[in-house]
């Protein structure tokens, strides 16, 4: 299967519909195993059972990152290759990376509460991913203003690049803009030191969530391609009488026969 | 239907469609606050004391702002030509159209109010100081603004000198807006009266608005 | 519908940009006939439909509509369609037909039998975005059929209309004068009804 197999969306279509399923019933499973093997996880010493939101928290926080790495090879393919579906796959995948981010960001503040006192922290991790989440709500906004899917379509994959480049500097710039005004830091996530007991579950999550991105993805996906379809199926419809001949006399009964045709 | 219930319908879906912008207010509003601890630094305790100023010049910059193009669109179709020539007195014509604006784009922002305070580390009673005085006083600055979005079309310009005329004209609201969150939430004023008057402010700029907003497209008219 | 109608204009005179574009220029038009404005470039044609529908004001004289509705003024009894077409490409084409129905009120058509008639009842639920020129130029023209306006100023109305739609526009002027209306054109071609020229910027 490569990727000149799939650049017919209509062999795309017939294919994901196989996929599909299966790729729903491995992410169920593993969310199953996972979700177990999170609460057999013990307690932390010093965060107690809050810790486990880090199953959540930290699978979403590199998806939140995965995804627009995912849109960036798409963008790629929009404007070097020319790929058809490229655009399609940057198009699918900014709302399910923005849920994602947005996860990310919601959880963080609850494992946060506990320590800080607040729901919100200015911590470098955080702030950097709720300016990723803000950058994914204007390429979605990008994506809404203009009408037309393939003008639209080049607008966001400059964009999507350009953020690309620009997310390790915008990252480098809060760190240090962080501790700049807050010498010790406020919130170690694990770090390195991760025990067995912890680290396994989070790789099942880790993977559920990324199975859950691809399944979620290939549906937008189809959906995108099928919404495009009714476009100019309903861009046909419209053109058609302004080329039918005397509108005066039956308009109507025109229509009825072009429509069964 | 009457005719300003369907000027007021048309200009909310126009605004909630693909293609419309909405949304894009509440989105700009969003990175004005997000920047602002970039600028100030990220001290709670200083950004809960500066956080309903941030709120009050966020919503202010994102009204104003999403106004720029309340008139033209319309003129530029020739839609504006026809609403001029009606039965509807253009005053009230502009009063819908600042309305629906309003419902579209400035309820959202209202709305968006409490998570931002999240980030600014406000509490309930702050947040909700903040939000109920944008509520009041939202509606003066989209008044206000509309003005100068008439006046965007008679001059065929819009963008950054329509934000130049109109944001000197909504400094009372910023004052007695901020004044009044800061009243709810420190004192010691009470909240009482800078509230009454922003509420004074938005009825006056309801009928000033309109009347300004049409004379001036009136005049030019081309 | 009215009595006969009579719209008369006395001396009246345009300035547009310090320019004088015309000036005491008399003219008339009443019930059952077609005012065809016609002249060079720039001569005021245009300036003339809009100066009767109230978008301009006139630098002199009056004009006037006798036998109308004594409620409403001249602009109000008059459809103007101009070169743009007061279409929303967001909206669907019913929308953006029972809008302008719903926001001009008075006496009204059925709006699905006005898009037959121009040909548009297939695309009723599409957004208007969709339609090419002329199709944006029909759904204008249902406008006029839905909404019943004495008097129309129409401003080049063939343009981006192919044949057959130059056909149908043209039994619907005649049913609209039929119906005891006026219309007042600005053309270079043939409209396909009987009309009176009236030339402007002759005397310049």
């Amino acid at each position: 299967m490569s990727l000149i197999d799939l650049a017919n969306p209509t062999r795309f279509l017939a294919l994901s519909a196989r996929v599909l399923p299966w790729l729903a019933a491995a992410t169920a499973i593993l969310f199953a195993i996972g979700l177990y093997l999170s609460a057999l996880a013990p307690d932390d010493y010093q965060q107690g059972a809050t810790v486990k939101i880090m199953f959540i928290h930290v699978p979403n926080a590199w998806l939140s990152m995965f995804v627009w790495g995912v849109m960036s090879i798409a963008s790629l393919g929009t404007l070097v290759w020319r790929h058809p579906l490229a655009d399609v796959a940057a198009k699918a995948a900014a709302p399910i990376g923005a849920a994602f981010t947005f996860l990310a960001l919601l959880t963080g503040s609850l494992w946060g509460r506990p320590m800080w006192g607040t729901y919100w922290e200015w911590d470098a991790r955080l702030t950097s991913v709720l300016i990723l989440f803000l950058m994914y709500l204007g390429l979605m906004a990008l994506w809404r203003a203009v009408e037309d899917p393939s003008r639209a379509a080049r607008a966001a994959a400059v964009l999507t690049l350009v953020g690309a480049l620009n997310l390790p500097i915008i990252k480098f710039s809060v760190d240090w803009w962080n501790t700049l005004h807050q010498p010790a830091s406020v919130m170690r996530m694990g770090g390195s030191t991760l025990d067995k007991s912890f680290l396994i579950p989070l790789l099942v999550m880790a993977v559920a969530f990324t199975l859950l991105f691809v399944t979620l993805h290939l549906a937008a996906m189809r959906n995108e391609i099928l919404r495009r379809r009714v476009r100019s199926l309903q861009m046909m419809q419209a053109s058609r009488v302004a080329f039918s001949g005397d509108v005066s006399t039956g308009s109507r009964q025109e229509n009825a026969s072009t429509g069964a045709a | 239907m009457t005719p300003l219930s369907a000027l007021i319908r048309r200009d909310i879906k126009i605004a909630l469609r693909v293609g419309g912008g909405a949304l894009i207010g509440v989105l700009f509003f969003l990175t004005v606050v997000v920047l602002m601890p970039f600028a100030v630094g990220p001290d709670l305790a200083l950004l809960s004391r500066l956080g309903p100023a941030i709120l009050w010049l966020g919503a202010l910059l994102a009204s104003l702002l999403t106004l720029d193009r309340l008139f033209m669109s319309d003129h530029e179709d020739g839609s504006l030509d026809l609403i001029t020539m009606s039965r509807t007195p253009l005053e009230l014509a502009c009063a819908a159209k600042a309305l629906a604006h309003w419902l579209a784009a400035g309820l959202p922002l209202i709305v968006a109010t409490p998570v931002l305070g999240l980030l600014l580390n406000l509490d309930m009673v702050a947040t909700g100081a903040v939000a109920l005085t944008l509520l009041a006083g939202t509606p003066a600055l989209t008044f206000t603004g509309m003005i100068g979005a008439a006046l965007a079309v008679t001059l065929h310009r819009g963008g950054l000198l329509m934000a130049v005329l109109v944001l000197p004209l909504s400094i009372p609201v910023l004052i007695f807006g901020v004044a009044a969150s800061q009243a709810a939430i420190v004192g010691p004023m009470t909240f009482g009266a800078p509230f009454s008057i922003l509420c004074a402010l938005s009825l006056v700029s309801l009928v000033i608005g309109p009347f300004a907003a049409a004379a001036s497209l009136k005049h030019g008219l081309d | 519908m009215q009595g006969k109608l009579q719209l008369s204009g006395r001396g009246v005179g345009c300035v547009r940009g310090g320019r004088e574009v015309f000036s005491r220029l008399d003219f008339e038009a009443t019930s059952g006939e077609v005012v065809a404005v016609v002249g060079r470039n720039g001569s005021g044609k245009t300036s003339l439909l809009r100066l009767i529908a109230g978008l301009l004001v006139p630098a002199g004289g009056t004009i006037v509509l006798e036998g109308g509705n004594p409620e409403m003024t001249l602009p109000e009894q008059c459809h103007y369609l101009g070169h743009r077409d007061a279409l929303k490409p967001a909206l669907t084409v019913a929308e953006n037909l029972s809008f302008w129905a719903d926001f001009l009120g008075g006496e009204r058509a059925d709006a699905a039998e006005s898009l037959a008639t121009v040909g548009l009842d297939h695309a009723t639920h599409l957004p208007a975005g969709f339609l090419s020129a002329g199709q944006r130029r029909r759904l204008s023209l249902a406008r006029l059929l839905t909404v019943r306006r004495p008097v129309w100023l129409l401003d080049e109305p063939t343009n981006a209309l192919d044949v057959a739609g130059q056909d149908m526009f043209g039994s619907l002027m005649q049913q609209h004068l039929a119906r005891g209306g006026m219309i007042i054109a600005a053309t270079h071609g043939p409209l396909g009804v009987e009309t009176r020229e009236l030339r402007i910027g002759e005397m310049a």
